[in-house]
């Protein structure tokens, strides 16, 4: 759990985080959403003192982290900035094991940690291991710069806006991988962007800041449903909010099921349960579809979905 | 070991020459054809070449030391106050004519070795540290953020990201540094320094052009050899630390 109490910021004159409270439980991925210069970053780089605070307190379990030895405090919160900060000189699996040599770990486990990771993000150690940072692509490298963020199984994620440098497909791409590892590993996670798209997929609960304050501090659900204010309003698209609410529930909450599975007959289009109802009612409007076939993780259909009910029930 | 072979060829020819200097007086007869002495013989070449070499050794050894300290601590945050300051006296150090600072060492430190040792310290400093700063402050951002920001104390930083990635510039440094002073040496001659500036300027004051070609010769090779051996420590340094991006 990370705590902070009324803290601030300040550069010269200039007040870059003013007087914020902000309480991330264990195993919550918090998203710090804000446009540019409005103290999302300094916040999350006060967490790991790689800025000072000017006053309040940051607590990390309990403990303050002014107490901490600031190297101490580092080794155990994986960090993954936007550049990806990769050492050019170091091949992908040196980048990886940086951490746990730190923490001089034996060589075994490292390299048995090493592969496991490459393994988690996707990127295969036979051929990867061995490169270097300038050979991969930005999708790769930003891989590379998660799993070395999680290489000794660090309690807290910090991420800088790291999937802002790479192109739209590849982004996307990295959100569903970030989601699946979150289900795996828990991280508590604080992560910065200014992409609200980013934030309202990733986040259990998102902190909306400008100016140095935190607006709303609440479930992506709720900053859709009752913006704080008009700032929050326009930031997540007064417009098109009910189609965001439909990509926030799963297919899961309003299909009909059938008494039991069935087992699929090959060639039938349909949507998984962990699908979101944008994208079934998509696919349904694409096709002209009264409903569509719903199936689990194992291929099996469970039941159907259709347009009606999720048109009146979907946000 | 391919890259080495030039060097150790260089090498060669050069102790060969200062062992055997009489196989060219064809050359040096055809160059002054009424004299009689044609080879310069009171001192040994070797000995010469040795204690040059000495020379711009340990001129390099400590102005590397302190260039790359003096760099280090301008980059360090404790230090950047000063960054400003030391670049300008580098740069005031390369401006001083290497002449100037023997005339000004000679009454303090006396003839012989440790005033040319002073120039040669002082005039090799600036491209050493030059290159540091260049080097240090040419590291990408994000990587020195991204070692502070995952644990590694200050001083890890600098011995494990800093140093080996700012290292291929310093390295290019200390090779402009070493030749301009295997140059320079030669002047410590003038005030009593055994080098092989002793035959040219013997050369210069008897008019006999056969003692400063061999002079020449051998510090022409000298640096020759020096230059091909850091360009072989050079290329070393690539294959290490920073392979090429096209390379499958």
């Amino acid at each position: 759990m990370i705590e902070l109490k009324n803290v601030t910021r300040r550069f010269g004159d200039a007040v870059a985080v003013d007087n914020i409270n902000l309480t991330i439980e264990t195993g919550e991925v918090c998203v710090l959403v804000g446009s540019s210069g409005c103290g999302k970053s300094t916040t999350l780089r006060m967490i790991n003192r790689l800025l000072p605070r000017s006053s309040g307190e940051i607590l990390v379990d309990g403990e303050d982290i002014a107490t901490m030895n600031p190297q101490q405090l580092r080794l155990n919160m994986g960090y993954v900035i936007q550049g990806t900060g990769l050492f050019p000189h170091w091949t992908v699996a040196h980048n990886i094991a940086m951490v746990p040599r730190l923490l001089k770990w034996p060589k075994e486990r490292i390299d048995a940690r090493v592969e496991e990771l490459m393994t988690l993000l996707d990127l295969d150690p036979a051929t990867h291991a061995g490169k270097y940072p300038q050979q991969l692509s930005g999708g790769q490298a930003q891989r590379v710069g998660v799993a070395r963020a999680l290489a000794a199984d660090p309690n807290i994620l910090l991420m800088d806006e790291p999937f802002g440098a790479l192109d739209a497909i590849t982004r996307e791409n990295l959100q569903l991988e970030m989601l699946r590892i979150q289900q795996q590993v828990r991280k508590t996670t604080v992560f910065v962007t200014h992409d609200i798209d980013e934030a309202l997929k990733l986040a259990t609960r998102i902190a909306v800041m400008d100016q140095g304050r935190i607006l709303q501090h609440d479930t992506p659900e709720s900053i859709l449903r009752r913006p704080a204010s008009g700032f929050v309003e326009n930031l997540v698209g007064k417009q098109d909010r009910g189609l965001k609410l439909m990509s926030l529930r799963p297919v899961r909450d309003l299909m009909t099921r059938h008494g039991s599975p069935k087992p699929s007959e090959t060639g039938t289009e349909g949507v998984r349960e962990d699908d979101n109802l944008r994208l079934a009612l998509s696919i349904m409007l694409w096709q002209d579809l009264p409903q569509v076939a719903v199936f689990n993780a194992q291929g099996q259909e469970t039941g159907v979905i259709s347009r009606e009910r999720i048109i009146q029930e979907g946000t | 070991m391919r890259v080495w072979l030039p060097s150790i060829l260089l090498a060669l020819v050069l102790c060969g020459l200062s062992a055997a200097m009489p196989v060219l007086e064809p050359l040096f007869h055809w160059v002054e054809p009424d004299r009689q002495r044609l080879i310069y013989d009171r001192e040994s070449f070797l000995f010469l070449l040795q204690n040059h070499l000495t020379l711009v050794v340990i001129s390099a050894a400590i102005g590397s030391l302190v260039a790359v300290a003096g760099g280090i601590f301008a980059t360090r945050p404790s230090g950047r106050d000063f960054l400003p300051l030391v670049s300008q006296v580098a740069s005031i150090g390369q401006t001083f004519p290497p002449v100037a600072v023997l005339a000004l060492a000679v009454p303090v430190l006396g003839f012989g070795e440790a005033p040319i040792l002073v120039a040669l310290v002082l005039y090799g400093l600036l491209p050493i540290l030059r290159n540091t700063l260049a080097g240090l402050e040419g590291i990408d951002p994000a990587v020195r953020e991204a070692a502070r920001g995952m644990g590694m104390s200050p001083m890890q930083v600098l011995v494990r990201v800093e140093l080996p990635l700012a290292g291929r510039v310093i390295l290019a440094g200390i090779r402009t540094s070493v030749t301009i002073n295997i140059a320079t040496a030669a002047i410590g001659s003038t005030i009593g320094a055994r080098t092989l500036g002793d035959p040219v300027i013997a050369g210069l004051v008897n008019g006999n052009t056969a003692y400063v070609l061999q002079g020449a010769i051998l510090i022409g090779l000298l640096a020759l050899t020096t230059d091909s051996l850091f360009e072989a420590l050079e290329r070393t340094w690539d294959r290490r630390f920073s392979p090429q991006p096209a390379m499958t």
